[in-house]
């Protein structure tokens, strides 16, 4: 049994192990290993389309997990002990939102940006004569939007299960003692919850530097990192994307260690 | 009634937000696919069921998704249910939040640098050229089912594993002694007991991972070559590819009503089982 364990883990994490170990190696050819080197880091590091893919995916992680975080954790709130209509629509919407498949996402929100853009910007053009009017166009606005609608819905979840074992006794003493509802937010409710929004921006975060598919249909001119890494792929195996995944990798690792560590400890403390 | 506007105003922006970027979107791919194609690409209103008529035309996509996503799903299965059950009855409660840890943070790193890490592995200077120079011959991994099916498996693991998890860990293990003290072998007490209430845990991992690889794309593009390709697969073509967007609607709307009928039967499946829903926290 332990042993077979073992094996699933090794399974799990010897592909990552090996990518890892290969993008040290200093030949050109992946099946041989013929010596140590960082050389495919600094040539990956010294990329100009490597970072600027970088510096995108980067701006649109960052700016589409604040978006999420500081939505999803109003909307968690307001959610909170509310039945009857509003609240079923909400739990569909955001089961609607994570379980439809990312490529059907990225599908209806590319016809349905490129379909009202074409409506919008002829309006535009009225407005401001000259040629001089703002054209409406897939980019980071349309990545930003389509991440976080996902990662809305990630917050709310995490929230919602916080909120729900939280101790409601709390709230109400502050309000009993004639504390403001905002005071009671800010010295009761937020400190509570903060770990739980703290551990939605990092998966909200994460999710996004780390989308391919919604990515790849609206990110019009713009390249992300996985855009990136998927079309030098196709291109040919190089030690270099060998690099690039190896950081991806330790990056997100990174992140989702803390995130579960803060949303365990949290659940410990808090909850029941 | 100030509590309800300050209700409202901390829904409106979540609230907006779904409504522009899911709901509109949603119903833009429904009105699509009822319409017809331009000859340069692109789209052109009208009202017909043209495209759906044509769909017997990306037969393969569909049969191949409708084949391997089951498959899939029931080798992930096999393969996570003796680790849950593993984390839930048998690994050392100081070590099994770690251990649970290291099964679902795998799921949430970057499945392309993941699939990439096969391509790799069973590309012809990885296992095969280890094989051949074992002296077994020359074989040929990437590019087959099997890669495809390895893939998936190794993506969609931790979905598998945690519900399970949840359904073992759940479980009263008084049962298990009453069986036992009842003179029970262990395997009746298996069979009769841990088995069926597993199964609610069982019928959620099965239903989220076969419902994620119904719109699998990466996969089989990087480890199926264009030969093992999936609906996913089809509507990357017929977007950015041909500018099919009216039949690319009509088909993006076939697969989710593909899944909106599993996801129905497994509901009605899961009351008949008598079974309490399993939430299943995947963060």
């Amino acid at each position: 049994m332990r042993l077979y364990a073992l094996f699933v883990y090794v399974f799990l994490y010897l592909p990552i192990a090996v990518i890892a170990i290969f993008s040290l190696n200093a030949g050109r050819h992946a099946s041989q290993f013929t010596g140590f080197s960082t050389q495919w880091y600094a040539k990956a590091l010294s990329n100009p389309f490597v970072m600027e893919a970088l510096w995108t995916s980067f701006v649109v992680a960052l700016c589409s997990a604040i978006i999420a975080s500081i939505f999803g954790t109003m909307a968690a709130l307001g959610l909170q002990g509310m039945k009857g209509r509003v609240r079923v629509l909400a739990d569909a919407l955001i089961y609607v939102a994570v379980m439809v498949p990312g490529i059907v996402i990225g599908i209806a929100t590319l016809i349905a940006l490129v379909t009202l853009f074409g409506w919008i910007n002829p309006l535009l053009a009225l407005l401001a004569p000259e040629g001089r009017a703002p054209q409406l166009a897939m980019g980071y606005g349309s990545l930003i939007a389509a991440h976080a609608l996902f990662s809305m819905s990630l917050v709310i979840i995490i929230l919602r299960a916080r909120l729900a074992g939280m101790d409601r006794s709390l709230m109400e003493a502050s309000a009993d003692l004639y504390a403001p509802p905002l005071a009671t937010f800010r010295q009761v409710t937020l400190p509570l919850i903060f770990p739980g929004i703290l551990a939605g921006f990092l998966l909200s975060f994460t999710f996004s530097f780390d989308d391919f598919i919604i990515a790849f249909f609206v990110a019009g001119s713009e390249t992300t990192l996985p855009i990136y890494v998927f079309s030098s792929i196709r291109r040919g195996v190089t030690p270099e994307i060998n690099a690039i995944g190896t950081m991806v990798l330790a990056v997100s690792l990174l992140l989702l260690i803390v995130a579960q560590l803060i949303l365990r400890s949290g659940t410990r403390k808090g909850g029941r | 009634m100030q509590r309800r506007l300050s209700t409202w105003l901390l829904l409106a922006p979540a609230g907006l937000w779904f409504a522009v970027m899911l709901v509109l979107p949603l119903c833009f791919v429904l009105v699509f696919s009822f319409g017809q194609r331009e000859a340069a690409g692109g789209y052109v209103p009208a009202f017909t069921f043209e495209q759906y008529a044509n769909l017997p035309a990306r037969w393969t996509a569909f049969r191949n998704t409708l084949t391997l996503a089951p498959l899939g799903t029931i080798l992930s299965l096999l393969i996570a249910y003796p680790l849950a059950y593993f984390l839930a009855m048998r690994a050392d409660p100081k070590w099994r939040t770690m251990l649970l840890i290291l099964v679902i943070v795998p799921f949430w790193t970057s499945i392309l640098i993941r699939s990439y890490a096969w391509i790799f592995i069973l590309g012809g200077q990885g296992l095969p050229a280890l094989v051949d120079w074992l002296g077994f011959g020359s074989i040929r991994l990437i590019n087959t089912p099997f890669a495809v099916l390895t893939g998936i498996v190794y993506g969609y693991l931790p979905l598998m594993v945690l519900p399970v998890y949840v359904s073992l860990e759940r479980l009263d293990k008084r049962l298990l002694e009453a069986s036992a003290d009842l003179g029970a072998p262990p395997l009746q007490s298996f069979l009769q007991i841990t088995l069926p209430l597993s199964l609610p845990g069982v019928a959620t991992g099965c239903m989220l991972v076969f419902i994620l690889l119904m719109g699998e794309f990466l996969i089989p593009a990087m480890l199926g070559g264009g030969k093992v390709f999936f609906i996913g697969n089809a509507l990357v073509d017929l977007f950015l590819q041909s500018r099919n967007w009216a039949f690319g609607a009509a088909v993006a709307v076939t697969l989710v009503a593909i899944m909106l009928v599993t996801v129905t039967l497994y509901m009605s499946l899961m009351r008949r089982l008598g079974g309490a829903r399993e939430d299943v926290s995947l963060m």
